[in-house]
């Protein structure tokens, strides 16, 4: 999801969140005093590093060993070393599926020398130390885990592995010059050898190296490796617990009915039946998201919650918010589009009116909804000394303080647990923590009405669909005029939709002279073309939200299938057209093209009857991924058989997730491109409500996808999402190619 | 008092007897590796079986399960069931899961159609994906899931 927020910097962020994820919360580690410390990771058995706040209080405290090293450049919040050895790798991401959870552990063993049989993996917190190293912030998103931890995971591995050796010498009195590790094992002279679990309690107490050598990438016997996720055994057996499996003592379930509405209030409500319903313990009218107000049913599990709330009789007031209508809020777009406003590209457009071959378009795209797998949750448990949460979050230091401020706590008081989560594809990263300060404020209002149990919040899948955070609806208007060897004379281009981060606490860094970087990313490129791009972002009562991908979502679509169209215009190879526009720059999308190209047999092999080829490359979050697919159309539905994906994101860590990130993200393409595939809202209220109208590809829409991965010695970039964005328009293309008609709707309309 | 019969085990329940088999499961029995979904039978991630057959935990009230045995994700994969331990370790082989919440029901449905094969009888991919069609998976591991099926029916050949 987020975008090019290297432009983000942390005196850019709000005072609350700069405090939090900086100052104070060092501070209120500092008062943790370090004998205690390692009192309490004797006790828990654990040697190297065991509680975070020793990182934050030995950086913030200037402590001899590692002045100069920030909380996120200590091993001691990273890495736990138990007595038998066995390594536990602390993630400063969420896994929600993209494989952080295997692949920052791997860059991390690969530094330390570690058994990787013996390698473990958890998840952070909200504490300081598991911010982004690059952005300040805690954030899983906009592909960035590996790319910006990349260096930082390879640090702190070699951090604990220079501590160990340190320890080893000591023991035996040799120079450490002298000594060697290997697979979880310190080597010294005369066959001597150490295991790291009998040496981690001495080296935690060894100062923490600043300057560490790294390898050399052609010593890597991890990193590159086609691996297995640490978390396979646990997935494929009900073993693996997500933040919805929590299980406290005595915690209670809470069921919300939100307005339909967004942000429509409470007329009357009838809880009479509810109330009497067996397991209901209470009902409690609650603050939603954008003002609004709904009703909590409380109840000892999720069944009786659920029954309670549908035995509510409510009456709701949406008189003070906009009810949105899809079909005229369409024809409002277009009344935009005509409309001057503000420009991110300008160029002369005179060229237009007397070019010899034009193109006149327009592309619609409708809101989505994320629809993870598992039902958006949060479970909060209140306590005279602050409050602690439970849940998969992209953002727990946001999360984190939202709560704070509902529950009127300091931030440091609120620990944000980390869980695994069932998908997320930006869902969970919500500027506004809109779910997050719901659960806070159901687990308030139980509290004041006597219920202090924990409190878990889960949605239905009906709350999920109806919810909002969508990827924005949007218009795409293009006129474009060129000449018969396919050159580019002027492209005027009107985009319309919704910012994402208009109002959050991201606008200062990501919306520049009213445009924000989220909705046009991806437009114009890589082609060095003469183009006028203006931006309308109007206001509609829809909460939108990055989906994976965020802006490439629409803007590769419309960027390459209009590229497709003039090579088609003027009788071209849509491959050497691109690879002539490329010219000799962009060698990235050229490798990955060509690649794509090579291993799909493109131009080479003849294809079966009613087929045809569609090539599609587009880069997002610094990696480029080209699609070469295959498309028929059978009884009026289009039907992608096959795709070969030509992949460049630097180095690789692990292959097999490169591999499983591409075909996953393919498919997510492909999902906005079949029928049912579309958030429409009449009188305000979203029509769609689950899997039966919403709908998801199955296993029998899957085409067979192979990935391709040109290699590269470069510093990694991220695949959590640059597989999506080129599916949909190669799609298209082809489609193109078969009806001799160009689509510009998703998803796809043949007729 | 109801009673449940869950991996071989019979449990007394005190709850409605139309709350569905799934919410008895994860909150009253703490079986929390069957997961909710959708709640509406469109999505499979609820899958268990009820004597032999897969069902949609979500939508199946316990009182249907009366005198008949439910078996869970837990016990299907723990080494007990010899179809369940092959799909399990197909599973964990071909790295199918990537967040991994649907993929209980995944497994659940794989078992109870290989189960249903004549012995020896090798699934043709149409089978498969028809047998599989049911059980969504928003992260897209449907080729990987493809390839497990075929390699747990070839190792139990």
């Amino acid at each position: 999801m987020l975008t090019p927020i290297d432009a983000i910097h942390p005196h850019e962020l709000p005072r609350a969140l700069q405090q939090l994820l900086g100052r104070n919360q060092a501070d209120a580690a500092v008062t943790l005093p370090r004998r205690r410390f390692l009192k309490l990771a004797g006790a828990g058995g654990l040697a190297l590093g065991a509680f975070p706040h020793l990182a934050s209080a030995q950086a913030a405290a200037g402590s001899e060993s590692a002045s100069a090293l920030k909380p996120t450049e200590q091993p001691s919040a990273f890495v736990q070393i138990a007595p038998n050895g066995e390594v536990t790798v602390t993630i400063n991401r969420l896994e929600f599926g993209q494989g952080v959870q295997t692949a920052l552990p791997m860059i991390l063993a690969e530094e330390l020398d570690a058994d990787w049989s013996r390698v473990r993996s958890r998840h952070g917190s909200n504490d300081g130390a598991y911010v982004d190293p690059r952005f300040g912030m805690h954030l899983t998103g906009g592909s960035n885990s590996i790319k910006h931890s990349f260096l930082q995971y390879r640090e702190l591995g070699a951090r604990a592995r220079a501590m160990l050796l340190a320890a080893a010498a000591a023991r035996w009195n040799v120079d450490v010059s002298r000594l060697r590790t290997e697979s979880g094992r310190v080597i010294g002279p005369n066959g001597r050898e150490l295991g790291y679990g009998e040496l981690a309690e001495a080296a935690m107490a060894l100062p923490v190296p600043q300057q560490v050598k790294l390898k050399d990438p052609k010593e890597f016997r991890l990193i590159g490796r086609p691996t297995n996720r640490l978390d396979a055994r646990a997935k494929s057996s009900g073993r693996q617990d997500f933040g919805i499996d929590i299980q406290r003592p005595g915690q209670l379930t809470a069921v919300v009915a939100h307005p339909p509405v967004f942000g429509a209030r409470l007329a009357a409500l009838d809880d009479s039946a509810a109330r009497a319903i067996k397991g209901v313990k209470a009902v409690l009218r609650v603050p939603t998201d954008r003002g609004g107000e709904g009703v909590a049913v409380i109840a000892d599990g999720y069944w009786p919650a659920r029954q309670g709330r549908a035995a509510l009789k409510l009456q709701w007031d949406s008189s003070a918010v906009e009810k949105v209508d899809s079909v005229r809020q369409l024809a409002q777009y277009r009344e935009l589009a005509g409309q001057p406003g503000p420009r991110q590209f300008d160029a002369d457009m005179a060229p237009l009116a007397s070019a010899p071959r034009q193109i006149e378009a327009e592309f619609v795209f409708p809101y989505l909804a994320h629809a993870p797998m598992e039902p958006l949750n949060c479970t909060v448990a209140l306590s005279d000394a602050g409050a602690e949460l439970w849940l998969g979050t992209q953002f727990p230091g946001v999360d984190g303080m939202a709560a704070a401020r509902v529950l009127g706590l300091k931030p440091e008081q609120v620990k944000v647990n980390v869980q695994m989560a069932g998908g997320g594809f930006g869902r969970r990263g919500v500027p506004s923590s809109d779910y997050v300060v719901e659960a806070c404020a159901i687990a308030k209002a139980a509290r004041s009405a006597g219920l202090n149990a924990p409190l878990r919040m889960i949605w239905s899948r009906e709350d999920d669909i109806q919810g909002g955070y969508y990827r924005p609806m949007h218009l795409h208007r293009a006129r474009i005029g060129f000449d018969e060897r396919g050159q580019v004379l002027a492209w005027d281009h009107v985009l319309v939709g919704q910012s994402i981060t208009a109002g959050t606490f991201f606008e200062g860094a990501m919306t520049k002279n009213g445009i924000d970087a989220t909705a046009i990313e991806g437009m114009r490129e890589p082609y060095a073309l003469p183009m006028r791009l203006t931006v309308h972002h109007p206001k509609v009562n829809v909460p939108v939200l990055w989906w994976r991908s965020v802006g490439s979502t629409h803007t590769a679509f419309v960027m390459e299938t209009l590229i497709d169209e003039i090579a088609r215009a003027t009788k071209q190879d849509p491959v050497a057209y691109r690879l002539r526009l490329f010219g000799e720059q962009h060698p990235r999308h050229r490798a990955a093209l060509q690649l794509a190209v090579d291993q799909s047999g493109y131009g080479k092999k003849t294809l079966a009857s009613g087929r045809a080829w569609g090539v599609a490359v587009h880069e997002s979050f610094e990696s480029v991924v080209a699609y070469v697919v295959e498309a028929s159309v059978k009884d009026g539905q289009p039907v992608l058989h096959r795709a070969t994906a030509g992949v460049h994101c630097n180095l690789v860590v692990n292959p097999r997730t490169v591999e499983a990130q591409v075909q996953g993200a393919a498919l997510m393409g492909l999902s906005m491109c079949l029928p049912g595939a579309a958030i429409t809202l009449k009188d305000g209220v979203v029509e769609q409500s689950n899997f039966g109208d919403f709908a998801l590809p199955r296993i029998s829409d899957m085409p067979e996808i192979a990935v391709h991965i040109v290699p590269s010695a470069e510093p990694p970039t991220g695949m959590g999402e640059p597989g999506l964005p080129p599916l949909a328009p190669a799609f298209a293309n082809a489609l193109a190619q078969l009806t001799g008609k160009p689509l510009r709707e998703l998803p796809f309309k043949l007729a | 008092m109801s009673k449940l019969h869950v991996n071989g085990r019979q449990h007394p329940v005190d709850i409605d007897p139309g709350t569905p088999i799934l919410w008895a499961l994860r909150d009253s029995l703490g079986l929390t590796g069957t997961k909710f979904g959708c709640g509406a039978a469109l999505c499979g991630a609820c899958t268990v079986h009820l004597d032999g057959q897969a069902v949609r935990s979500c939508v199946t009230p316990i009182s249907a399960a009366a005198g008949k045995k439910i078996r869970t994700i837990e016990a299907t994969t723990d080494g007990s069931d010899k179809v369940g331990a092959a799909v399990h370790a197909a599973w964990v082989k071909h790295d199918v899961a990537q967040c991994g919440y649907c993929q209980s029901g995944q497994i659940m449905s794989a078992t109870a159609f290989l189960k249903s094969l004549p012995r020896g009888k090798q699934p043709s991919a149409a089978e498969i994906d028809s047998a599989m069609a049911g059980n969504l998976c928003r992260c897209g591991t449907y080729a990987r899931i493809r390839t497990a099926v075929a390699d747990a029916a070839q190792s139990l050949a």
